[in-house]
């Protein structure tokens, strides 16, 4: 395959062996796993700045507006002058908050984004953690971020706080079914949790083409539920600014705001990345079976690009549905997971099954 | 049975309605001169404001330094918050002999003025309007204190008949 030029795994094994020369094995292990830390905390900033300036360049492009312009070039420092006045704002606390976890709160999130975009395969060869039930853990890690929107609710002793919570709390529960069954149609075609895996099952042509109707249908479930999961628009019940002023983080300012706020936009990529790995090929470039100079041409871009623009893509649907669809109530919401995207979800596994077990997907 | 085709039916009818919306954001985003938004300080040249935009009360005079105002008053009364204040005296007209009320003064308190439009219909002779201008930022509140009769101008002949 030609994008093997692109192989990541040669500057890392370099890298590897560098350490090696030069300390003993406990040592490299920490330095690395220290590098990798380092690399993830510039992402996770990197990110929050990209994906903020173009949620609200987006935004006002859906609205018929042109957003922050002043700022630097066509407003592209806008965020990083956003990110500065978040960092010099005064900490605020409530009085009768629970002050220890009030200060955990934001921590528990931002930790869930963290562990979860570990396991998030970039490029051939640039994943910081391949375990073999990757998409397990994945499903799992990032459940745990709605512990940390609990807490924030409880601890904050505020009624509209705690509602906020509460929602998100039974929002989640809901949802995660719905995200979990989505992507199990994807792993009864691969047959394995591992994401290099199902990466490498999708060589021939993305699962979205391959895997007929049911595919399809559990990608837009997939899109519905994820979006639901990150508690963006129009599922954002555990902020609806408009009836509880800001829902779980009403008390929080300054950097433990900038937290909640990093760790939305995050959970949003990872998601998205894990929709576009399971659905869209990952890394891997657009392949058509038979169609060897057109998989070639294809094989010039490298992966890095491939990954980034799927995920992007997918983001951009991401932020269609919010800037379009107005907020669900509670049981609205609660109606289109049960009542809807359950059984619907169900019936598609099932039809995947029986499609995987006569062996007439591509 | 019934109720399982209504079920499809209506998500079928759901999603029908979501792209529905979707196309309406879609074709903003597509159409990037659609776009409302006006620079302000840029576009100060060509800057067109809209026609019932209502930035403040004027006066117009025309080429004579001739205004329509009788100063009957009707727009000091019609004046929820004593925007307007006419200083008015009686001044003898030299062609009937008589003594006639005559506007001396039309203040206008602009810091007061919440734009409500009450006072242009209530005006029997259309001597005051809604003016276009939106800069009144000044750095002493006196400045919005504004007389808008011209200095030595009269009363349009005819305005009265």
């Amino acid at each position: 395959m030609k994008f093997d030029i692109y192989d990541f795994s040669v500057l890392t094994s370099s890298i590897h062996e560098l350490l090696r020369s030069v300390m003993g094995e406990t040592s490299v292990m920490i330095t690395e796993m220290v590098i990798v830390g380092i690399v993830f905390l510039t992402l996770f900033s990197v990110l929050g700045l990209v994906l903020i300036y173009i949620e609200r360049k987006v935004c006002a492009f859906f609205q018929q507006r042109l957003g922050p312009m002043r700022v630097g070039f066509w407003g592209t420092a806008q965020t990083v002058a956003d990110a500065i006045k978040l960092l010099l704002k005064e900490p605020l606390m409530t009085k009768s908050a629970d002050k220890f976890l009030f200060n955990l709160a934001p921590f528990i999130i931002i930790i869930s984004s963290f562990m979860a975009i570990a396991a998030v395969p970039f490029a051939l060869g640039l994943q910081a953690l391949d375990l073999n039930i990757g998409v397990f853990y994945v499903t799992a890690i990032s459940s745990i971020g709605v512990a940390g929107i609990l807490i924030a609710g409880w601890a904050s002793n505020n009624k509209y706080s705690l509602i906020g919570a509460i929602r998100s709390g039974a929002q989640i529960v809901s949802y995660e079914l719905s995200v979990g069954l989505s992507i199990l149609t994807i792993v009864v075609l691969t047959g394995s949790l591992q994401f290099s895996e199902i990466i490498e099952s999708q060589r021939d042509g993305w699962w979205i083409f391959r895997g007929h109707i049911p595919a399809f249908i559990a990608f837009v479930i997939f899109l519905i539920a994820g979006t639901a999961e990150t508690n963006r628009g129009p599922f954002d019940l555990a902020e609806a600014e408009s009836e509880l002023t800001a829902g779980f983080h009403t008390e929080y300012s300054g950097m433990k705001f900038a937290f909640f706020f990093l760790a939305e936009f995050v959970n949003m990529f990872i998601i998205s990345a894990i929709g576009a790995t399971m659905f869209l090929g990952g890394w891997m470039p657009l392949h058509f079976g038979e169609l060897t100079s057109f998989n070639e041409i294809m094989d010039f871009i490298p992966p890095l690009f491939w990954f980034l623009g799927k995920t992007f893509f997918i983001i951009f649907i991401m932020m269609w549905f919010k800037w379009t669809f107005p907020r669900l109530r509670i049981d609205q919401l609660l109606t289109l997971e049960w009542k809807y995207l359950l059984p619907i979800n169900l019936i598609n596994i099932l039809i995947m099954a029986f499609i995987v077990l006569m062996g007439w997907h591509f | 049975m019934k109720a399982i085709i209504n079920y499809i039916k209506e998500v079928v009818g759901g999603i029908k309605t979501l792209i529905n919306g979707m196309k309406v954001t879609g074709y903003y985003i597509s159409h990037p001169k659609e776009i409302i938004t006006q620079q302000y300080p840029e576009n100060k040249d060509t800057l067109k404001m809209m026609d019932r935009f209502r930035g403040e009360v004027i006066m117009p005079h025309d080429e004579n330094n001739e205004h329509a105002c009788t100063g009957c008053e009707a727009c000091e009364i019609a004046c929820p918050n004593g925007t307007i204040e006419i200083i008015s005296d009686r001044i003898l007209n030299e062609e009937t002999g008589k003594k006639k009320k005559t506007i001396v003064k039309f203040v206008y308190h602009l810091q007061m003025c919440t734009m409500c439009n009450l006072c242009i219909p209530a005006c029997p002779t259309d001597a005051i309007k809604m003016g276009q201008n939106f800069e009144h930022a000044v750095f002493d509140r006196s400045k919005l204190t504004k007389v808008l009769n011209k200095p030595e101008s009269k009363l349009r002949a005819g305005v009265e008949d």
